[in-house]
């Protein structure tokens, strides 16, 4: 198999996906780039996660009230949940569409909202839109419940349009006025979640939505210029029309899946950093009625994410960074055993509290997931999993690593390891330190020698020092 | 490193969400007031007055042994024009004072340059939480962020002292100067290399802490009590900073419970904030400065309050000049912001040119990009 095939292939599963095995990419690799593509974006004629099987070692998951029993259901979930692109879409739509466990207070209502991203992620984005609208979650994160005919509150109405839909501004314009915003958020008055069944005795029961006709301002609303008595479904019809929607939802899909754009709140004045691949998603689009999957298909089989310009064009999310070493070591891979609980708090300490985002406006990515404090936690956690050589998926890359004859000269040995890792993109300079270290220790063999793991540990020792390096940062 | 404690200091805790200024620095004897918050607003009974018309919420009572000393300073209608109520929006807006573009550089990230030019010390500015807020970023300007004080440091998991060295060694060759490979490569290099040489410096300031002042067990006494220990510990940190939790101060709803709880909290800690200064009799040289993006809608939702425009803004320290500062905002129907907000008389960057120029000893026009009244209250 060409290098070339194998670099492309662990590109698309990187961001289709949260990485994969070395032999995992190879297996990829030799069914072909399409073949691969449309699997991911038909996840349901893929194997599922077995649900039977993880529901009988934690029958805890069912009904958890605790946030980090949610989030460790989640991370076990995206670690081993064979339809990879259906969980990389239900993180990409819980990034966008935040409400979080500070507010919500019961660990399950968020586990909730995550299965039906997870469900609809790669649907129509108006039944999208519908479903979050219709989340109970949503509309008490964003106050929605206390928003009455008589007394609006105008925070989920501003935020579906600044931050769900269309976008403060494009191209310079700002895309709506604040009487819009204002007339949204009448259209959704009445729009609640309904009482909870009592605690007792079998609970707390999940929320429910319920629509209230009687608190719902049924008056003439002017919004997006468009006059009538509009309800929420039809301020979601205009919206979904909207050129801002189209270019606010594909500079988000490029930004996640292509390269680092810059922060959302510059959208207005900055243009898209490849403007014709914004266009090619605009177009999927609205060609397909607002179907989430066709722009996927779009961009997974357009030029501009093939490009190896845009390999490793991104910082990590500490989501990918953690979820990626999981699932390239080997280490909790179907098969549930302790310390899942651990691994699953490690996002937040690199700056992502999953579920539980900062504020309704969610994370900022790129760059700013790395300050002095997460680089640190970064480069600690992923040295400790690549350097742990008894692990399974560390093991293989230990074999390919061996060589044909007795000895290793340290090029030679740094070239294999970083090949196995798969950090294509690491700098001369960095390849330089790694061999100069190397070096010192002298020639690596692989028997004959005294001590028979020696080269186990200078394996794991170099994939540690692969994973300290700032290339190891990008995916 | 030179032990700098006579150094000024700016401490500063930012009080995200949002904070309700109408709750906080509440106009008590104000007819509009009690119309405009028949749900919330403080009783007059309950507010500890400050004079005939403003009052302190009731669990502030801490803080008001500063203003008996004469060393809170309160800022009222703080704002700036066209206000955005948009939490990242506003907050980003105090932090890269720039209101009409988006801005990248933190006004402290400058200021930090400023002081330490050559980067001879990576912890002129230090950041307590996970994430480093805009206001301390300016591109290859060292800042340490420091989510747990006690923990930190770069490969602590490679066992063996020696193997560790050698890792740290290969690690500073990795990180250092790259050419040409882009921003954001670039800031992950620098960041890299600050962070090596901050970790081993900042590990042993726990170690060299000695108080009798409990800080509650909140991020927020956590972190107050974590400045605290990084300034005694004398590494010549002049900036320290940190945030309380992500946007807790966001009372859309079910205020009534939790803005008291919130501000209880926020006094009771910086009052063991200065008591710890002064046990160690170090208080001299520490301005503490508290901010939040907005204040709120003048009238409440029945449950809580949307986001509003001007707020309040707070200076506490030895060499603080105590008083009202600024207009307070009328609640008068013609003089509000448009929206039923508050409209704002003080521009918060004139109290930022206090610190900069009288308490940092800097040029204050450049880091904020023009030039500002001057709040006189040092």
């Amino acid at each position: 198999m060409a290098d070339q095939d194998i670099a492309l292939m662990a590109h698309l599963l990187r961001r289709a996906g949260f990485g994969a095995s070395l032999e995992e990419i190879q297996a990829c690799a030799a069914k072909g780039y399409d073949a691969v593509v449309e699997e991911l974006l038909n996840p349901e004629k893929q194997p599922a996660l077995d649900d039977d099987l993880l529901m009988r070692y934690h029958p805890a998951y069912v009904q958890a009230a605790g946030i980090e029993t949610n989030v460790q259901e989640w991370v076990y979930r995206l670690i081993n949940n064979p339809r990879q692109l259906q969980e990389k879409m239900a993180l990409f739509w819980h990034m966008i569409f935040c409400a979080g466990h500070s507010k919500l207070d019961h660990g399950k209502e968020m586990g909730v909202m995550i299965g039906l991203f997870r469900e609809h992620g790669m649907g129509s984005f108006h039944d999208l839109l519908m479903v979050l609208s219709t989340s109970p979650q949503m509309m008490y994160y964003l106050d929605n419940t206390e928003s009455h005919a008589t007394a609006i509150n105008e925070n989920y109405g501003r935020e579906l349009l600044e931050l769900f839909s269309m976008g403060a501004g494009k191209d310079n314009e700002i895309n709506y006025t604040e009487d819009d915003v204002k007339a949204c958020a009448r259209a959704f008055t009445g729009w609640n979640v309904a009482p909870s069944y009592p605690v007792f005795p079998y609970g707390r029961s999940i929320w429910q939505f319920r629509y209230d006709p009687a608190d719902h301002d049924d008056s003439e609303k002017t919004f997006l210029g468009q006059t009538g008595r509009w309800n929420g479904e039809d301020i979601l019809d205009i919206i979904c029309k909207q050129p801002a929607t189209a270019r606010f939802i594909s500079r988000h899909m490029y930004n996640f899946f292509v390269a680092d754009e810059v922060p959302v709140p510059s959208w207005r004045l900055t243009p898209p950093k490849d403007p014709k691949a914004i266009a090619i998603l605009e177009k999927a689009y609205f060609d397909s009625g607002y179907e989430i999957k066709a722009m996927l298909q779009a961009l997974f089989n357009s030029d501009f994410f093939k490009d190896p310009s845009v390999r490793f064009a991104r910082v990590k999310s500490p989501a990918e960074m953690v979820i990626g070493l999981m699932r390239q070591v080997g280490e909790h891979r179907n098969e549930i055993k302790p310390g899942l609980n651990e691994i699953a708090q490690e996002p937040k300490y690199m700056g992502m509290d999953l579920m539980n985002p900062p504020t309704v406006e969610g994370w900022h990515t790129g760059p700013e997931w790395i300050d002095s404090g997460t680089l640190v936690e970064r480069v600690n956690f992923a040295a400790e999993y690549l350097g742990k050589t008894d692990l399974p998926g560390v093991r293989a890359m230990i074999e390919r690593v061996i060589p044909k004859g007795e000895r290793l000269a340290p090029e030679e040995f740094v070239s294999r390891c970083i090949e196995v890792v798969g950090n294509t993109n690491i700098a001369d300079s960095t390849r330089e330190a790694l061999v100069a270290h190397v070096t010192k220790g002298g020639d690596i063999r692989l028997s004959g020698a005294a001590d028979p793991t020696n080269f186990t540990r200078r394996c794991g020792e170099m994939f540690q020092m692969i994973a300290a390096t700032a290339e190891f940062q990008f995916c | 490193m030179a032990s700098s404690n006579k150094d000024n200091v700016l401490a500063i805790l930012s009080l995200s969400g949002g904070n309700d200024g109408l709750s906080t620095i509440v106009p008590y004897t104000d007819g509009l007031y009690r119309d405009y918050r028949p749900t919330l607003g403080v009783p007059a009974e309950q507010v500890i007055p400050l004079n005939k018309d403003l009052g302190l919420h009731p669990t502030m009572a801490p803080l008001k042994s500063f203003w008996d000393e004469g060393k809170l300073a309160i800022f009222v209608g703080v704002g700036y024009p066209k206000p955005s109520y948009s939490h990242f929006r506003s907050m980003d807006i105090w932090h890269t004072c720039e209101p009409e573009k988006v801005g990248t550089e933190g006004w402290l990230g400058r200021a930090i340059e400023e002081i330490d030019p050559k980067h001879d010390n990576v912890l002129t500015g230090v950041n307590f939480g996970r994430g480093l807020p805009r206001a301390l970023a300016k591109p290859g300007v060292p800042v340490a962020s420091v989510g747990a004080l006690e923990t930190y440091g770069l490969l602590a998991g490679i066992e063996g002292k020696d193997q560790r060295a050698q890792a740290l060694e290969v690690f500073a060759k990795m990180y250092g100067p790259t050419i040409g490979t882009g921003y954001t490569m670039d800031y992950i290099h620098s960041t890299g290399t600050y962070a090596l040489k901050g970790a081993d410096i900042l590990a042993t300031a726990p170690g060299k802490y000695k108080s009798t002042i409990e800080y509650t067990k909140s991020a927020v006494g956590q972190y107050m009590r974590n400045i605290v220990q990084t300034y005694l510990a004398g590494f010549g940190t002049r900036v320290l900073y940190t945030t309380s939790p992500y946007n807790g101060f966001d009372t859309h709803a079910n205020q009534a419970a939790l803005h008291p709880m919130l501000w209880t909290d926020v006094s009771a800690n910086v009052k063991s904030f200065f008591d710890d200064l002064r046990e160690h009799k170090a208080s001299d040289n520490v301005l503490l400065f508290m901010f939040s993006e907005f204040g709120r809608r003048i009238i409440d939702n029945g449950s809580g309050t949307d986001h509003g425009a001007a707020g309040v803004a707070f200076a506490i320290g030895e060499k603080v000049k105590g008083g009202i500062y600024g207009t307070y905002p009328s609640l008068n129907p013609s003089d509000q912001e448009e929206g039923g907000n508050l409209r704002f008389s003080t521009d918060f960057r004139s109290i930022y040119v206090t610190m900069l120029d009288d308490w940092l000893g800097l040029n204050s026009a450049p880091i904020l990009g023009g030039t500002f009244e001057k709040m006189r209250y040092l």
